[in-house]
């Protein structure tokens, strides 16, 4: 992804409701500290910006807790949760960090990618859908795994990568979760110990 | 204190000292890059690593204070070893990281032979690479017409971002991105706004910043270094010539920790290229209204001819802003053998006068302003007159939180003022205790106020003058060991013009009046229409506004090109030796002045520059003054209306930095930036 924020003229301004909740999270600081609250701002901000922080909207940040705007800008780009440049409706994050790669992602990155038909950081020409590459999406149990609207899917295949994208454009409700016969992180295939009720 | 036991070496230092340091009291050298004596500490490179004997792994240095360590065991301080197997492996692994990045480029790097990292790898490199990828490369970043970048060559100390934090508070460079990906830049590549960011390329340890102006001009080894004084403002920073042949290539900082510590302004560093430019370097003549060059026994014949028959009333002088002590007194007393006693230096109009020596210097000297713990800046922007010393406000500032407040235009000087409005009628405000900071000041310890040539210039500058004489008289501002009066000047020569005496009643203004013959040295900063009318003689290295009415140009050397004594605006003489020749036919002007006298019949007494400086009699080399106190400014009432700052164009006080293309280049670099407008537009 680049590195370098978008340029945008599109004013950015926390609507009242969002700059309520705003100085609730500064409140938690102590006087003089209140650029500790710089993360949810900026989580809130990109919310309320269609899901990308543009140079306003992270200088509206900024300007909110008295820090230098490169300060802002800085954790902004530190952190991959923050888009610096504008996304579709829908974000696919993958993960491809170790254990997600033991695991296989480049198939399912592949897969994703053949599929859309874009590469990371990339959108799809009808700005719906927009793939993302990301460091560990700390599921590692259930690797590989990507994210779409804050949900995790799990113990992905190629195959099922490609199902959630084709259902996902379909606007059909997606089943967050393993993608495989497994109940959360149990065993594969149903439970493997502790299987006599009688003796627990 | 408690004591630490270094390579077998028992010493004591201070609980807060940092192990870094203590090593170094212990003789032992501590490879570094991200620390930096001025800087907060990071503690990112890892290169200062060393043995802490028992502890599990090798410790930062820089980031282990001397109070943390454990005494061992049995109660002996704790064993430091810094040349231990254990630590040259541990600096060598630092190394290898550190390489896997850096280009090998070090043959068309400027930073090459004097390069931290390169010195550091002949000590712990492995002469070989095991990495067989590619390196990362890194796009460079637009920071202004100072700072080159090439950023792959970045190794991330992030010393220039500290730098940029706080000492010179423009919060403008960061680090973006993480991991492999992070990258050193300013806030969307603009220019970095501070009259000290080229301090940023020496602290820089590889060649990721390095100097514009200079890239690939000269090599390390082949220059000439002179160890000199600066002359673009009246601090007398202490900075290095660095010239090959007859032209001066960089200035860098030389370390002076009451006077500049180890930081220069743009200004300083980067006009020195004005050096070769509009040079003066033959003499002139004016003949049918236009000037000709002329040999320099027809330019001396000239003023012969023009000075005849005016008696010594109608002969008077005007010194620059750049003077060295020396050609001052040589022109005092050729002007004296004329018969003249009307020499003026005062080009601004500042009101001041030289009957008390504390009533024009910096009394609290530049490194006392960390003791103050209250400040009134009246009529001055240091950011822009003495970048240096607003430096070491705001340090005070970052380490005490001291109340600051402004009486002038209201500018971002880095730290927090209370803006007490621009009008000099608030100094006798305070003085009638009807402002609210006459309380702070009342209270304070150790108050300063900072008078500036702008309000001095102000119409009733005598009167503000006295005005804050008395606040300083009546708040306490004098005491015990502590001066808190201080005037901060704006040229390099005014404090030595003032020492000898170079006032006349009614100043500049008058003088000209109803002067016959006039003598320029070096002044350019007044309008010179006035001198139609007289015979003008102009003394000087540039050709600027000084020389539009003169009549006879005579070449002089300016202050790469002389032997010179300046007094800074604390009242500290400090010599500056020729670092270069003059150019062309120019001359050192104390010389040309001793030659003139001879044709005019006139000599000086003096036939060298040992025998100059024995008149002249500057004993005190390199000491801040403490002046007794006395009274002076007039008494009057000070006129409602706004004080013009001396300085507002930073990069073009003087001819120098007026013929430098460098500074034009950030001129337009500045004015391009306020165009464009700052935040929200993106």
């Amino acid at each position: 992804m680049s590195m370098a924020v978008k340029k945008t003229s599109e004013p950015f301004e926390f609507t009242k409701k969002n700059r309520e909740w705003a100085n609730g999270q500064i409140k938690k600081y102590p006087a003089g500290k209140q650029a500790s609250a710089v993360m949810p701002l900026l989580t809130r901000a990109q919310e309320q910006n269609g899901g990308w922080l543009s140079v306003p909207a992270i200088e509206h940040i900024a300007e909110l807790l008295e820090m230098p705007y490169i300060r802002a800008y800085e954790v902004a780009s530190f952190y991959t949760m923050y888009n610096l440049s504008s996304v579709g409706t829908h974000v696919i994050e993958i993960c491809t960090t170790t254990p997600c790669w033991l695991r296989g992602s480049d198939d399912i990155v592949a897969a994703a990618k053949d599929e859309l038909g874009i590469g990371f950081g990339e959108t799809t020409a009808d700005g719906e859908i927009t793939l993302l590459e990301v460091e560990c999406a700390g599921a590692c149990v259930n690797a590989p795994v990507c994210a779409i609207h804050h949900s995790y899917f799990e113990d992905l295949t190629p195959d099922a990568m490609r199902q959630l994208i084709r259902d996902l454009k379909a606007g059909k409700d997606l089943k967050p979760g393993p993608q495989i016969d497994r109940h959360t992180s149990a065993p594969v295939g149903g439970p493997t110990t502790l299987q006599d009720e009688g003796a627990v | 204190m408690p004591k630490v036991n270094i390579n077998g070496q028992e010493i004591e230092a201070p609980a807060g000292m940092s192990l870094l340091q203590a090593c170094e009291l212990a003789g032992a050298e501590i490879p570094r890059f991200c620390y930096h004596e001025r800087l907060e500490i990071a503690g990112n490179c890892r290169m200062c690593l060393v043995e802490w004997v028992g502890a599990p792994k090798p410790q930062a240095s820089c980031a282990l204070s001397v109070g943390d360590l454990r005494p061992n065991p049995d109660g002996t301080p704790a064993n430091i070893r810094t040349d231990s197997p254990v630590v040259k492996k541990a600096r060598e692994g630092v190394m290898e990281f550190l390489l896997i990045n850096h280009p090998l480029d070090c043959p068309i790097c400027d930073q090459g032979g004097e390069c931290d990292l390169q010195d550091q790898a002949l000590g712990y490199g492995a002469g070989r690479s095991r990495y067989e990828e590619n390196k990362r490369a890194v796009e460079e970043k637009h920071m202004g017409p100072l700072i080159k970048t090439i950023m792959t060559r970045c190794i991330h100390c992030t010393r220039c971002i500290r730098f940029a934090t706080d000492v010179a508070g423009v919060p403008e460079l960061g680090a973006v991105g993480r991991g492999e990906h992070m990258e050193i830049t300013t806030y969307l590549e603009k220019t970095l706004d501070s009259e000290l960011s080229g301090n940023v390329i020496d602290l820089c340890p590889v060649g990721a910043l390095t100097s514009k102006p200079y890239a690939f001009t000269a090599r390390p080894w082949e220059l000439t270094k002179t160890e000199s004084v600066d002359v673009m403002d009246a601090l007398g920073s202490n900075i290095r010539i660095d010239a090959r042949g007859k032209e001066v290539m960089r200035v860098l900082p030389r370390l002076h920790e009451d006077v500049n510590e180890e930081w220069i302004s743009d200004k300083t560093r980067y006009a020195c290229d004005g050096l070769m430019k509009q040079r003066l370097d033959r003499p002139y003549v004016r003949k049918g209204g236009k000037l000709q060059e002329a040999s320099w026994n027809a330019a001396f014949e000239a003023i012969a001819t023009g000075l005849k028959g005016l008696s010594g009333e109608e002969i008077a002088g005007v010194v620059g802003d750049l003077c060295d002590m020396e050609s001052m007194f040589a022109l005092k007393g050729l002007l004296a053998l004329l018969g003249s006693d009307r020499i003026e230096c005062r080009q601004d109009g500042a009101k001041l006068e030289s009957a008390v020596r504390a009533s024009y210097l910096f009394n609290t000297t530049i490194a006392g302003i960390e003791d103050a713990d209250a400040i009134l800046l009246i009529g001055t922007n240091p950011r822009l007159e003495a970048a240096v010393l607003n430096a070491r406000i705001r340090k005070t500032w970052l380490a005490k939180k001291l109340p600051i407040a402004n009486i002038g235009p209201a500018y971002d000087l880095t730290y927090p003022v209370e803006q007490l409005g621009d009008n000099a009628a608030v100094v006798a405000d305070i003085l009638a205790g009807k402002n609210g900071f006459a309380d702070i000041l009342k209270k304070a310890e150790r108050p300063m106020l900072i008078l500036g040539q702008g309000a001095l210039a102000h119409e009733d500058g005598g009167a503000v003058l006295k005005a804050a004489h008395d606040i300083a008289d009546q708040f306490g501002f004098i005491k015990e060991g502590w001066n808190g009066f201080n005037v901060l000047h704006t040229a390099a020569s005014r404090v030595g013009a003032l020492d000898l005496g170079l006032t006349v009643e009614g100043g500049l203004e008058g003088l000209l009046k109803d002067a016959k013959a006039v003598f320029l040295l070096g002044a350019d900063e007044f309008d010179a229409a006035p001198l139609k009318k007289s015979f003008t003689v102009y003394l000087g290295s540039h050709g600027d506004r000084g020389v539009q009415e003169a009549d006879v140009v005579l070449p002089g050397a300016a202050y790469s090109e002389k032997s010179g004594t300046y007094l800074n605006t604390e009242g500290r003489a400090q010599m500056a030796p020729r670092a270069i020749f003059p150019p062309g036919d120019a001359r050192e002007d104390w010389t040309i002045l001793r030659a003139l006298s001879d044709v005019l019949g006139k000599t000086l007494p003096y036939d060298s520059l040992p025998e100059l400086r024995a008149k002249m009699n500057v004993t005190v080399i390199d000491e801040a003054p403490r002046e007794g106190w006395g009274d002076f400014g007039a008494a009057g009432k000070i006129a409602k209306g706004g004080i013009q700052i001396a300085v507002t164009d930073f990069y073009g006080t003087n001819p120098i930095a007026r013929a430098s293309d460098t500074m034009a280049a950030c001129r337009d670099a500045k004015l391009a930036d306020l165009k464009e407008g700052t935040g929200t537009d993106g």
